[in-house]
């Protein structure tokens, strides 16, 4: 169990890496997607099967299935995908200081946590998907749909809520143009409107 | 060994996710292009549920796996709305790049 703890956090910190250091955007969705998987493998050695499952189908089939699409949308009908510089030489320094204050935080509190004795309030052995067992999908519907259905309601309503600003942000609606002969439609239809009170 | 006990170290796991929330930050600040940025924060996001999970299941206790599952929720909303925003910009302008987007600049 340590060993594959160890093969899964090199395989996750270097898909990772790669994520932020590759040149072109469908390679960090790709390094991405490495990271997602590995990420499900580590969930279901910590007994999170439900949460695993989850997370092959919501990020790697729906959120990064997003990613690719976009990057498609974008980089259709213009020249490839290029960039500019990025900004490493302006922000290496700066980030590189974040950085290792971050993990000097972190460092620190591992060093001096005390010991942690888990106060255990479950079953964790027992058969994949057992109701009762801890993890799985019996036990956390469970929890879900008892004690936490308010924050789940509101999860539904913050989903519903991101739907109706993505079709405000990029739906079919327009941003106004004003150009010349839009002016020209709307003077027309005053003109129109105008002459109709009048005959009435 | 307890068969209820965490086979490796918390601690392990808690170093694990800073490492990879690290490497999310660094993406933000050195990376210029929104969509490798939302990535990063995506694996920000990941990150902060490894947590959830490791310590969910150090204690058996699956508060952290209803915790994960709405982090999930609200990511997938994330990354939604932030894709739009991306898509938005890119019709009024030819390249994306966030140092150039300034319109809601105070």
């Amino acid at each position: 169990m340590t060993v594959a703890f160890w093969i899964l956090a090199v395989l996750l910190v270097a898909s990772a890496m790669f994520v932020i250091t590759a040149e072109k955007p469908v390679h960090s969705v790709a390094g991405l997607l490495a990271h997602f998987f590995f990420l499900a493998v580590t969930y279901f050695m910590l007994s999170a099967e439900f949460l695993a499952v989850i997370q092959l189908i919501v990020y790697s089939g729906a959120i990064l299935m997003l990613f690719v699409f976009v990057i498609a949308l974008l980089s259709s009908g213009v020249a490839p995908f290029t960039l500019g510089p990025d900004r490493l030489p302006k922000m290496a320094a700066p980030a590189t200081l974040i950085v290792a204050i971050m993990l000097a935080f972190v460092g620190y509190g591992i060093s001096r946590a005390p010991a942690i004795v888990p106060v255990i309030h479950g079953v964790a052995a027992g058969p994949v998907g057992a109701a009762g067992v801890f993890g799985s999908v019996a036990d956390f519907g469970y929890a879900l749909f008892t004690a936490n259905l308010l924050p789940f309601e509101i999860t539904a309503f913050i989903l519903m809520v991101a739907v109706v600003g993505v079709i405000l942000l990029a739906g079919d609606h327009a941003p106004y143009v004003p150009t010349r002969r839009r002016a020209r439609i709307v003077e027309r239809d005053m003109r129109e409107a105008i002459a109709r009170a009048g005959e009435e | 060994m307890h068969p209820d006990l965490l086979p490796v170290a918390l601690a392990n796991y808690v170093g694990l996710s800073s490492v990879i929330f690290v490497i999310g930050v660094a993406g933000v600040l050195l990376r210029r292009n929104p969509l490798i940025m939302l990535m990063s924060i995506e694996l920000m996001w990941n990150a902060a549920n490894l947590l959830f999970l490791a310590f969910a299941r150090a204690w058996l206790n699956n508060a952290g796996h209803i915790f994960a599952f709405l982090v999930i929720t609200v990511a997938a909303a994330e990354a939604a709305i932030g894709l739009a925003i991306v898509v938005v910009v890119f019709r009024t302008r030819t390249n994306v790049d966030v140092d150039e987007v300034a319109a809601m600049k105070g």
